[in-house]
């Protein structure tokens, strides 16, 4: 051993001791976090324990059956018709979004760009109750004219718009598309708030960069916002899926319920989890109570499978992850 | 093609290109620029011979940076910019009525002081990204040809030509700010900007870059910002010293060939500068 060098050559015990006044608050960080996971265990505890009675009766059959009255209930056409009214509120919300998005972010002027953002914040900001006697009582009767034209111009070679009975007026009204339009108007303004958010957050550099070479601002859009933005965009179309498949009152005002899988959009009839528990709740004996909690069990799981795989993309993306700034 | 068959083609022309025509110089008359209210430069007028490298320097503070910036218009990019004056590129005013922004750049190119690559963009895109976004259509084999070119002028060709494929923003500082001038070579400019290109470097990322500016010259004009005595005596034929003190803006205090302003420069302050005796 050469003279002046330390005993060991280990790697030794680094030790950064802890204040209690530091122990305390981390404590209380702690438990406010963990109280996060607790409350969503226990929702989901609820709901399983209340809806086993059913699932049990229903076994399997739950998943199967598109009927829903005592003795005879399950999800098979309720969940997929929420579902459609949620890919209709997506089709028409996305587009206007993120063009919206892109418009405060990149092009509006200044006094502008913060009077839309408050706008779209406020859009948020009302009631679904509001959307939905909106959509019921403004929105359907102007509509049905356009719903009508689209049946009978693109029905016959888009299936999924045609229209049996076109003859009855009535067949026009309480379809998903028409919840679908209305949901898409409560989820645009998170998806815009969400993108334009990240869109913003589109490095200076780059956006320089881009500019220097002689680009016009679409093509620094194309080549730096968007590909920047990818992740965040994503995950922001995946809330607003997640927000327009739980969506209730609104849509409940406006469907007329129907229990077999409707594919034709524009038809009178349309279903959604949320508004079968909403529009059943009171009516339920035990059993039907306990079918209801099964249901709302499998919308939990679906949100929440949504949302986890938008944050993980979220989350692996420049927009999450650390950026190379 | 290999590094030996490439080498004199590229390295020739840089030597006499010093004296050829078509390269393009650039000048600017009497031009001030504000912030707002406040007023950064003051009438500065210089000649940017065409094919030569020419050094902007000063303290920090003193509108070199600006300056730069106003040369091909990223000057108005900053909200409440204004300028006074003419920027002529060929004698034509690049802020005449009617001139749009995008083609000024795409004619004066620029390198920024932090490495800016298209991190998600592979080498070879970022090197061609400049062609889309310019809205210059070229067939497959020219872009190649394109990228193989203005890869070896920037000096960086040997390090990545095995890895086009790979992403820009792995590539490290020095190299990846040799990107960047290869991705302003490849839309072909006549004039090239550079602020501060090195301060962000090691020193042998700073050499690398300070060889390919002088492979570059002859080839296209340069004006390069830096805060770096020696290496504006390296790389430029001509300079401008930029000073501003609390209340005046900044304007040039003198200019002329760089062997001049270092070894006999007709102002002291000048001479202070350029000797380490102030900013």
């Amino acid at each position: 051993m050469a003279p002046g060098e330390a005993a060991e050559d280990r790697p030794r015990r680094i030790v950064a001791p802890v204040t209690p006044a530091d122990r305390l608050f981390r404590s209380g960080l702690r438990a406010a976090g963990m109280s996060v996971f607790v409350i969503m265990g226990l929702v989901a505890l609820f709901l399983l324990l209340r809806g086993l009675q059913a699932l049990r009766v229903a076994g399997g059959s739950f998943f199967t059956q598109t009927a829903w009255k005592p003795g005879s209930f399950g999800v098979a056409s309720v969940l997929p018709d929420g579902v459609m009214i949620a890919v209709v509120a997506l089709l028409i919300a996305v587009p206007v979004s993120l063009t919206t998005a892109v418009f405060i972010s990149e092009y509006a002027p200044l006094w502008l760009r913060s009077f839309l953002i408050s706008l779209v914040d406020l859009m948020a900001a009302i009631p679904s109750i509001v959307y939905g006697l909106w959509g019921l009582v403004f929105l359907q009767p102007n509509i049905v004219g356009l719903v009508r034209w689209m049946a009978l111009h693109l029905g016959g070679f888009l299936p999924f718009l045609h229209v049996p009975e076109a003859d009855i007026p009535s067949s026009y009204t309480s379809s998903t598309f028409i919840a679908g339009v209305v949901v898409s108007l409560m989820i645009t303004p998170y998806i815009t708030s969400l993108s334009r958010e990240v869109m913003s957050q589109a490095p200076r550099g780059e956006r320089e960069g881009a500019y220097a070479l002689g680009s016009t601002r679409w093509g620094m859009v194309r080549s730096v916002v968007l590909p920047y933005s990818r992740g965040g965009i994503v995950g922001a179309v995946m809330i607003g899926f997640g927000r327009a498949m739980g969506e209730t009152i609104a849509v409940a005002l406006i469907i007329s319920p129907n229990f077999s899988v409707t594919w034709h959009v524009l038809q009178n009839g349309a279903n959604s989890i949320p508004s079968l528990i909403a529009l059943r709740f009171g009516e339920s004996d035990d059993l039907g109570l306990s079918a209801l909690m099964a249901a709302g069990l499998v919308l939990f799981a679906l949100t929440l499978g949504v949302n986890v795989l938008a944050s993980t993309i979220i989350s692996r993306s420049r927009t999450g992850a650390a950026t190379a700034d | 093609m290999t590094d030996a068959d490439l080498a004199p083609t590229v390295q020739m022309p840089a030597v006499q290109a010093a004296t050829a025509t078509g390269t393009h110089g650039l000048e600017t008359r009497a031009v001030s620029a504000w912030f707002g209210e406040r007023k950064v430069l003051d009438r500065v007028s210089l000649t940017m011979p065409a094919g030569q490298v020419t050094a902007l320097i000063g303290p920090s503070g003193c509108g070199k940076s600006t300056y730069l910036r106003l040369l091909n218009r990223m000057h108005e990019m900053v909200r409440g910019a204004g300028l006074a004056g003419e920027v002529l590129l060929d004698g034509d005013d690049v802020y005449a009525p009617g001139r749009l922004p995008a083609s000024v750049r795409r004619r004066i190119g620029m390198v920024f002081q932090r490495p800016n690559p298209f991190p998600a963009m592979s080498i070879y895109d970022n090197v061609a990204s400049g062609l889309k976004l310019a809205g210059i259509k070229v067939t497959h084999q020219e872009r190649d040809e394109l990228v193989e070119t203005s890869l070896v002028r920037a000096g960086l060709w040997t390090e990545v030509r095995d890895r086009l494929k790979t992403p820009g923003g792995a590539l490290s500082g020095g190299q990846q700010q040799r990107l960047c001038i290869a991705r302003s070579l490849a839309v072909s400019p006549d004039v090239l900007l550079m602020d501060e290109p090195c301060s962000a470097l090691d020193p042998t990322s700073t050499r690398r870059v300070e060889e390919t500016i002088e492979l570059l010259r002859g080839r296209l004009t340069i004006v390069i910002v830096t805060h770096n005595m020696q290496q504006a005596q390296r790389v430029s034929q001509r300079c401008a010293f930029f000073l501003a003190s609390h209340d005046t803006p900044g304007r040039v205090v003198e200019s002329g060939p760089t062997e001049q302003l270092f070894d006999s420069p007709r102002d002291e302050r000048t001479s202070d500068y350029v000797n380490g005796r102030f900013g």
